[in-house]
């Protein structure tokens, strides 16, 4: 055996395309991105200042207010949608998945469709269609004779994120509802057959059977959601603009690593700062993973067949 | 087969509740299209009635086709999604045969580095991508949006194209070797029809959100000439906010060509996420 093995070069050139472009656009612009945020803006360039930027972020009140303002709201937004989103999708997806449902190729694919279409489009209609100028809202609560519960909703400060959130929730319902479907098809027909010889059926099989072995499903999406969440931007910059109206009231991280880094209205672009945000929201959804792959997802093996 | 799995009184209650949410689901959207075709009188005295022939107006498809240069932002639009799908499909299905079809240092290693980007989002890295577009000169040039939507879709293709090429039976590829095939004709001949149906779920999956982004064609290619259609007609809706007959149109006009798309690849999307989730 004095041959040695030739080198594989079509591995090399099988690799080569995705790992540069990854590694380039995608690795590289991350980590000088962390970097950045290390460096301010002096007189003659740029100067190392070691964490000063996130002192000045978490610390200096002019920063930290609008900081822990977004984070808040951003938590907020991301209970909702655990509270509202996961729910509604696991109990269509619950009955999606009843035996012998009639018409169920339909629903999944018509209520699958707000899904795909663009923030700017949904952020729009519901703008539309909650504005007190057309109509529709109003007209639709009188219906149901609850007019009076009317206001607008976008407008006011106290209710303009749930909003959102729930326009979000609307949206992208149909994630969890397919994702939750798929792993309530793949249970065992055994598991259910030998549960409906214990007498379990209906209600109660759902939530002593099945709901534990698609907790893992649920887990996936818990995670999907957060970093989903925690990355939102374009819905609330197309319903209410890079400011984040009214008064603040619905900025997320996203768009206020947007304002920082652009700028708007006196105060001029920071990409320090901007950096600095980045790192911080990166932090977090880090955290989140962390938490989700160590703490949750090792735990919830026990369920599984 | 027992009485109470299949009792008449449980699937009416499950339609019901099907139903009512499919209507919570297509409701904006039948309004935002019917809407689209009226009058603008009939727009605000009837908002529910379908156009007839005393409501139907044209007039804001009109004020689109004249205003906006749309036919101009679908073709950026359709040229980057085209090239970057193209780019994730091409490059993805390479990366994922090297490391699904062979042992080698640090295999496992590459494959948990090219997942990497499935939990972090790319957008975190914008403020460096900036500079970098800045400093190459490709700010405000469609080639800036092909690469970094390659990028972000790289790590998914990979990730679900090397759990189906796993599957790709291993006696078929070694005959191909005796046969005299190089690698490289294994990978295109063989093994790439074959995994065909898992091509087109990642298709599907990577499209979407490059079609409907608006975030990097705001940062990186905001110019005229560069505009996508989700940015074009953002901008748009942004300056005709009052005039609800181009509002409208323009809304129908962003909807149709994804509905038709989904409407002819949905059971191709659906068999992609319940594969994915079963795994």
């Amino acid at each position: 055996m004095a041959k040695k093995r030739p080198v594989r070069w079509h591995i090399a050139v099988f690799l080569a395309p995705a790992v540069l472009v990854y590694s380039a656009i995608m690795i590289l612009p991350l980590f000088s991105t962390l970097n950045l945020s290390l460096f301010t803006r002096t007189d003659g360039g740029t100067g190392f200042v070691g964490l000063q930027n996130f002192r000045t972020l978490f610390g200096d009140p002019r920063w930290s207010a609008a900081f822990w303002n977004a984070l808040g709201n951003n938590l907020w937004f991301f209970a909702v949608h655990m509270l509202v989103q996961n729910p509604i999708g696991i109990l269509l997806a619950a009955l999606l998945s009843l035996p012998r449902l009639r018409f169920s190729a339909f629903y999944r694919t018509a209520i699958f469709i707000p899904t795909i279409l663009s923030f700017v489009v949904v952020g729009f209609i519901w703008k539309l269609i909650l504005s007190p100028l057309w109509g529709i809202a109003p007209d639709l609560l009188d219906m149901v004779g609850l007019k009076s519960l009317f206001a607008p909703w976008l407008g006011k400060e106290e209710y303009a994120l749930t909003t959102l959130a729930l326009i979000s929730v609307w949206q992208f319902v149909g994630i969890p509802m397919m994702l939750i479907y798929a792993a309530l098809l793949s249970i065992p027909d055994e598991i259910i057959e030998a549960a409906e010889m214990d007498g379990i059926t209906g209600w109660s099989q759902f939530w002593r059977i099945k709901l534990p072995l698609i907790l893992p499903a649920i887990g996936i999406i818990s995670v999907l959601t957060f970093v989903g969440n925690f990355n939102a931007f374009d819905l609330i910059y197309v319903s209410q603009g890079a400011l984040a109206g009214p008064n603040f009231a619905t900025d997320i991280l996203g768009t206020f690593l947007y304002r920082t880094f652009f700028g708007f209205q006196l105060q001029l672009g920071d990409p320090h700062m901007g950096a600095a945000i980045a790192t911080a929201m990166f932090g977090i959804i880090l955290v989140g993973v962390c938490l989700y792959l160590f703490l949750i997802q090792t735990r919830l093996r026990r369920y599984q067949f | 087969m027992s009485q109470t799995r299949h009792s008449p009184g449980r699937a009416i209650a499950a339609h019901a509740v099907l139903i009512v949410w499919t209507l919570i689901a297509l409701f904006p959207v039948f309004v935002t299209v019917v809407n689209s075709f009226k009058s603008k009188k009939a727009i605000f005295t009837q908002p529910l009635a379908l156009p007839g022939p005393e409501s139907f107006d044209l007039v804001g498809y009109r004020t689109v086709a004249n205003q906006g240069d749309f036919v101009a932002y679908f073709q950026n639009s359709l040229v980057v999604t085209c090239l970057s799908l193209f780019c994730v499909l091409l490059f993805g299905a390479m990366a994922a045969f090297a490391l699904s079809e062979y042992r080698f240092r640090g295999n496992t290693l590459m494959g948990l580095y090219l997942a990497l980007g499935i939990m972090i989002p790319i957008r975190l890295g914008t403020v460096a991508i900036l500079q970098m577009m800045v400093a190459t000169g490709l700010v405000n040039t469609l080639t800036a949006l092909v690469l970094v939507y390659t990028a972000q879709g790289l790590p998914l293709a990979v990730f679900i194209l090397s759990e189906f090429m796993r599957s790709v039976s291993d006696d078929l590829k070694n005959a191909g070797r005796i046969d005299g095939l190089s690698e490289y004709r294994i990978f295109f001949r063989l093994v790439l029809p074959l995994v065909r149906p898992a091509m087109a779920t990642v298709a599907v999956f990577t499209m979407i959100p490059i079609w409907n982004d608006l975030w990097f064609p705001l940062i990186l290619a905001p110019s005229e000439s560069t505009k996508t259609i989700t940015l074009g007609s953002q901008v748009f809706l942004g300056q005709f906010v009052s005039n609800w007959n181009a509002v409208l149109a323009a809304l129908s006009l962003a909807i149709l060509p994804v509905l038709v798309l989904y409407l002819i690849f949905s059971r191709q999307l659906i068999r992609g996420i319940t594969a994915g989730a079963v795994k």
